[in-house]
């Protein structure tokens, strides 16, 4: 279970998280929603130690995130990043196996080479594409490497920025379906940052948004339509009318 | 007074701001250091570094060090002819390159071509997110980019520096036989009569620390590179023009310690 405790992050005089709480429980999936710059993205680096909160306190099964040995940590951790963020320089594979391929979860070349082809095949790529570059792909194809290189190491959690952000409709629905199935058949805890309302539906057990720095709202994705919150009202029929400021 | 009393609080601000920015980056410095104890290392990556930084930095410091070499000969021939000194060439041409020209102009090459290559290549590297991923992959951005690179230059500008020293002692050689009308074995018996052992020494430690200077820059800049391609741009810039005025400001130090009297 993670847990977010009155936490504070300031940049400069942006006070981007005024206060967020939020408890994820082990094994759901939860969406973080907001609008563009409310937090969403620093909060889940919060979590991960990308960024230092200025104030407040995140666990991670009860235990500090900030205490204890940072690399057994991270290794529960899996990561799909909002551009891929796929390293240039390896192919495809190397991508994928990189934290097989060196670190404590090391395993021998041949044995990470097999994983990272089945992973591919697991996000519906072909093993050809494992000796290509990054740059030869196209951008659905890098966004279902970044999920393979999510998960190949079989995190307990993961986090997905932002998955279909830069999609066509059909590949949004497809990187979503993967997202859900992997998620259910791996039993992991997700958490996902989106604003894309058919990503939410597709992935979320629960929902929570982000708005002014806090969690204004939060729930089963059932309830989300029935909510009466104002502000999540208008975020989830993306009317220009409402208490959000259309204009941020 | 208020006119004062602001340009006192900007010259203030200026001031901290620069500190701030120096303390960062000596810490960065002693950090890369420090991992050079710690493990892991990553070999791989030190290599293809090496690669990088040493072998393919060759042509350009090779065709800079011949270049100088001939053009060093003709002016010290020139000079040394008001004094009826032109038999001076060979050795002056020797020691001008191992002392000084062979490791600043080296060092200023490499700096135009890796300190910009690495601010280039780690800044894109930060605003992709892709050093986020290396944290989240548990893997130290520090040990994974920036030790292997500064170890490798570190090591390889030394190499380059050596091979400038001969192949720039080369090209005055070059000169000063075909258009000087030096004997061929005059010419190389005055240059290794006059050369000593310090004079190489000391132009390769020189290589050392401008090899660390440049890969240092480069990483430090890429690292701490601003948002979008505007921030990569200014980042290599940044990392070029620092890492060439330190590098000649170390010349100085360096100088002073080694040869001064």
């Amino acid at each position: 279970m993670i847990e977010l405790r009155d936490v504070h992050k300031a940049f400069g005089a942006n006070r981007v998280l005024r206060g967020v709480n939020l408890t994820i429980g082990s094994g759901t999936s939860v969406v973080i929603i907001g609008g563009s710059g409310t937090g969403k993205s620093v909060a889940l680096k919060c979590i991960l130690g990308l960024v230092t909160p200025d104030s407040g306190t995140i666990l991670l099964d009860g235990q500090d995130v900030t205490r204890g040995d940072r690399d057994a940590f991270l290794a529960r951790f899996g990561m799909l990043f909002q551009g891929g963020a796929l390293f240039d320089s390896l192919p495809v594979w190397q991508n994928v196996a990189f934290r097989l391929l060196r670190g404590s979860l090391k395993r021998p070349l041949t044995e990470a080479r097999e994983i990272a082809i089945e992973k591919l095949r697991r996000v519906g790529l072909k093993p050809d594409v494992a000796d290509k570059f990054p740059a030869e792909l196209s951008g659905g194809m890098q966004k279902r490497v970044g999920l393979a290189r999510a998960i190949a190491a079989e995190p307990e959690i993961i986090f997905f920025d932002e998955p279909t952000t830069g999609l066509d409709p059909i590949m949004s629905g497809v990187i979503n379906e993967l997202i859900r199935e992997i998620v259910v058949e791996m039993g992991a805890t997700a958490v996902t940052i989106t604003h894309d309302m058919r990503s939410v539906r597709a992935i979320a057990d629960n929902v929570a948004m982000l708005h002014d720095g806090v969690i204004q709202w939060t729930g089963p994705v059932a309830e989300m339509d029935n909510s009466g919150d104002p502000y999540l009202d208008q975020f989830i029929h993306g009317r220009a009318e409402g208490p959000i400021e259309a204009v941020r | 007074m208020s006119f004062i009393l602001s340009f006192l609080a900007a010259i203030g601000r200026s001031t901290l701001a620069w500190l701030a920015g120096m303390g960062r980056f000596a810490i960065f410095a002693g950090e890369t250091v420090s991992h050079l104890a710690r493990p892991p290392f990553y070999m791989r990556e030190f290599l293809h570094a090496l690669v990088q930084i040493g072998w393919l930095s060759l042509p350009v410091v090779g065709m800079t060090a011949l270049f100088t070499g001939g053009a060093l000969a003709l002016q010290i021939y020139a000079g040394g002819a008001r004094f009826n000194a032109e038999t001076v060439v060979p050795s002056i041409v020797a020691i001008g390159l191992t002392r000084e020209l062979g490791p600043v102009l080296g060092g200023l090459m490499v700096a135009a071509r890796v300190a910009s290559s690495i601010a280039a290549e780690i800044g894109t590297m930060k605003v992709t997110e892709q050093i986020d991923a290396l944290t989240t992959l548990s893997t130290n951005p520090m040990k994974y980019l920036t030790l292997p690179r500064v170890l490798a230059a570190t090591l390889a500008v030394p190499v380059l520096v050596g091979v400038g020293d001969v192949i720039g002692i080369m090209g005055g050689f070059l000169v000063g036989v075909t258009r000087l009308d030096f004997g061929a074995g005059t010419y190389l018996k005055t240059t290794l009569d006059f050369l000593e052992t310090w004079d190489v020494v000391s132009g390769l430690i020189k290589g050392a620390v401008f090899g660390f200077i440049v890969a240092l820059m480069g990483c430090y800049h890429g690292m701490n590179s601003g948002r979008g391609a505007q921030g990569v741009g200014g980042a290599t810039k940044t990392a070029v023009v620092a890492a060439s005025v330190l590098i000649l400001a170390a010349n100085y130090v360096l100088t002073e310690v080694f040869f001064s009297t």
